[in-house]
């Protein structure tokens, strides 16, 4: 099982930092996501994308886990070379992660 | 009290214009709000307005208003809009034109300015947000700097009875906030009140991000009739809770995943969302499903307004010079990979290698790096080199260099694009909320 199969996910930009919020498509699921989506397992995910920290959000009444990654859009989106300078993108990929993995 | 209805018209520029026009005609709205100001749109339209200062508007300001005015003007829904960019006095008397060649009988604008800041940004020095530098640093290529102005400064606007307000930066959920602020009459250290209605203001701004938009995921998130999907608008009660919602018959969803998507899009800490009116804290909202498309909304708060506003600085930074090539079928990506390896030794030849660069493969690796998902061998890819360089002809090397892969770059190359780019890039700093005083005009027909 992937966190896709339990939950949606949506990137946005703040200058060089990257927003992604996580949120549980039923809210029985949250606590799963906030096990398993802790920000050290969010930045090993998006290395080489992401070069600084990750600050971790919980909004469990809204079942959402929140991510605020720094030094992730290559300068910030108005200068960026990237081709989604906005890292749009970004967010459908921590739907990859496996659930079932726990350590 | 009857809830005020406050709709969304455009979340962006180049947003769709008919479910504007289907909000204003069947709305039974208050107000609508077409916010149109991404970051660095302000900076574009300075460069337009020094070219010719008739213009540094947006450019579907015309097209915008003659599809939503009559019914507007007919209803009584105030209209806010940021499209004034760099230049909201003749965006004021566009609309007036406007106005005359509907032939409508009156219409009032108003024309909020004070957001330009350059003079005092070229005057006294600040430090930069997120840098080391300070203003100082940008000389010479610095193009223009606007403060974010809040809520506050539209009220003027709202208290002379206009149609239109129309200014340039404004702090995208105060476009929404004025309003209510004028409609409820908040105090504005009504930081309670004034959290709630940013709140409003937030998961509106982006239109139909909040009613179906950007959320379809084929199988696990389905999304019906995207094409026609339904802008959003809120039912806002005096204290500031509200249902957002969206007009029967169109396209879309409005539930809990959506209203949680929008609400926390681009927000930094929750409990700590800095805005020129109010430090909005969204970390105790709470969202209720009480109907079909229809989402309750309560539970924001706030504390003290900061006592600076960010100016947003938009400055030159250089060309962006980019080509691509595509490469499909048998071994796509090792040719793909082969066109790189020629690309660097070619830019080292043209000693422009040590200039900030991207070669990268779409379909491999161009939008998530290196660690994911590059294990799939794709069928098709497509090379991407993108340089950023001083000198516009630099910068054109770049995509010549893609094309000549045609003849002496690996086999099957096809569909070359080059493109350069003059960039204007965006940088912040923050400016005393004494230096910014909003002025208001009024035009009418």
């Amino acid at each position: 099982m992937k966190v896709r199969d339990i939950a949606l996910a949506r990137s946005g930009d703040k200058g060089n930092r990257a927003t992604l919020s996580v949120i549980a498509r039923e809210p029985k699921d949250y606590p799963l996501l906030e096990r398993v989506l802790t920000a050290e397992r969010v930045r090993e995910h998006y290395q080489g994308v992401v070069r600084g920290p990750v600050q971790r959000y919980l909004l469990p009444q809204l079942g959402a886990v929140h991510f605020v990654m720094n030094d992730a859009l290559g300068g910030g989106v108005t200068r960026s070379l990237a081709l989604d300078a906005h890292g749009k993108t970004l967010g459908f990929a921590i739907l990859d992660i496996a659930l079932d993995d726990l350590p | 009290m009857k809830p005020f209805r406050i709709g969304a018209g455009a979340g962006y520029s180049g947003d769709r214009i008919d479910p504007a026009q289907d909000l204003a005609e069947r709305g039974e709205l208050n107000a609508l709000v077409f916010e149109c100001l991404a970051e660095r749109t302000i900076a574009l339209a300075q460069l337009r307005r020094a070219n010719d200062p008739k213009l540094g508007f947006d450019p579907l300001l015309r097209e915008r208003m003659r599809a939503v005015l009559p019914a507007c003007v007919r209803q009584g829904v105030t209209i806010i809009t940021n499209m004034g960019a760099a230049n909201p006095l003749a965006a004021g008397e566009a609309i007036l034109q406007v106005g005359r060649e509907m032939k409508l009988a009156r219409l009032r604008v108003a024309v909020v300015t004070g957001d330009d800041v350059l003079p005092w940004m070229l005057e006294h020095d600040a430090p930069l947000i997120d840098s080391e530098e300070t203003v100082r640093s940008l000389d010479g290529r610095l193009i223009s700097a606007n403060a974010y102005l809040g809520a506050e400064a539209l009220l003027p606007a709202l208290a002379a009875g206009a149609d239109v307000v129309v200014t340039g930066r404004v702090a995208d959920p105060a476009l929404f906030l004025a309003p209510l602020m004028h409609h409820f009459g908040w105090k504005a250290d009504d930081w309670q009140r004034m959290g709630q209605g940013i709140v409003v203001g937030h998961l509106l701004e982006c239109a139909a991000q909040v009613s179906g938009g950007y959320i379809a995921d084929p199988g696990f998130v389905d999304v019906p009739r995207l094409h026609d999907v339904g802008f959003p608008l809120a039912e806002v009660q005096e204290d500031g809770s509200c249902v957002i919602t969206k007009l029967a018959g169109t396209g879309g969803r409005v539930d809990r995943l959506t209203c949680t998507a929008q609400l926390l899009y681009e927000l930094e800490n929750p409990a700590r969302y800095l805005q020129p009116d109010v430090v909005a804290d969204f970390s105790g909202v709470r969202l209720t499903e009480v109907g079909i498309d229809r989402v309750a909304v309560e539970g924001a708060t706030g504390h003290a307004r900061p006592t600076h506003l960010k100016a947003t600085l938009g400055y030159r930074e250089g060309y962006i010079g980019e080509g691509q090539i595509s490469y499909a079928g048998p071994g796509a990506r090792a040719r793909g990979q082969l066109a790189l390896d020629i690309l660097e030794e070619r830019l080292k030849r043209l000693g422009l290698h040590a200039l900030e660069h991207r070669a990268e493969l779409i379909g491999v690796n161009a939008m998530h790096g290196p660690a994911l998902g590059t294990d799939r061998e794709p069928y098709e890819v497509r090379v991407r080199l993108a340089l950023r360089a001083p000198t516009r002809a630099d910068a054109e090397l770049v995509g010549q260099e893609v094309e000549a892969l045609y003849l002496n770059g690996p086999g099957g190359g096809g569909g070359v694009t080059q493109s350069v780019r003059e960039v204007v890039a965006a940088a912040s700093a923050l400016i005393p909320r004494e230096a910014v005083p909003a002025d208001c005009r009024i035009l009418e027909l």
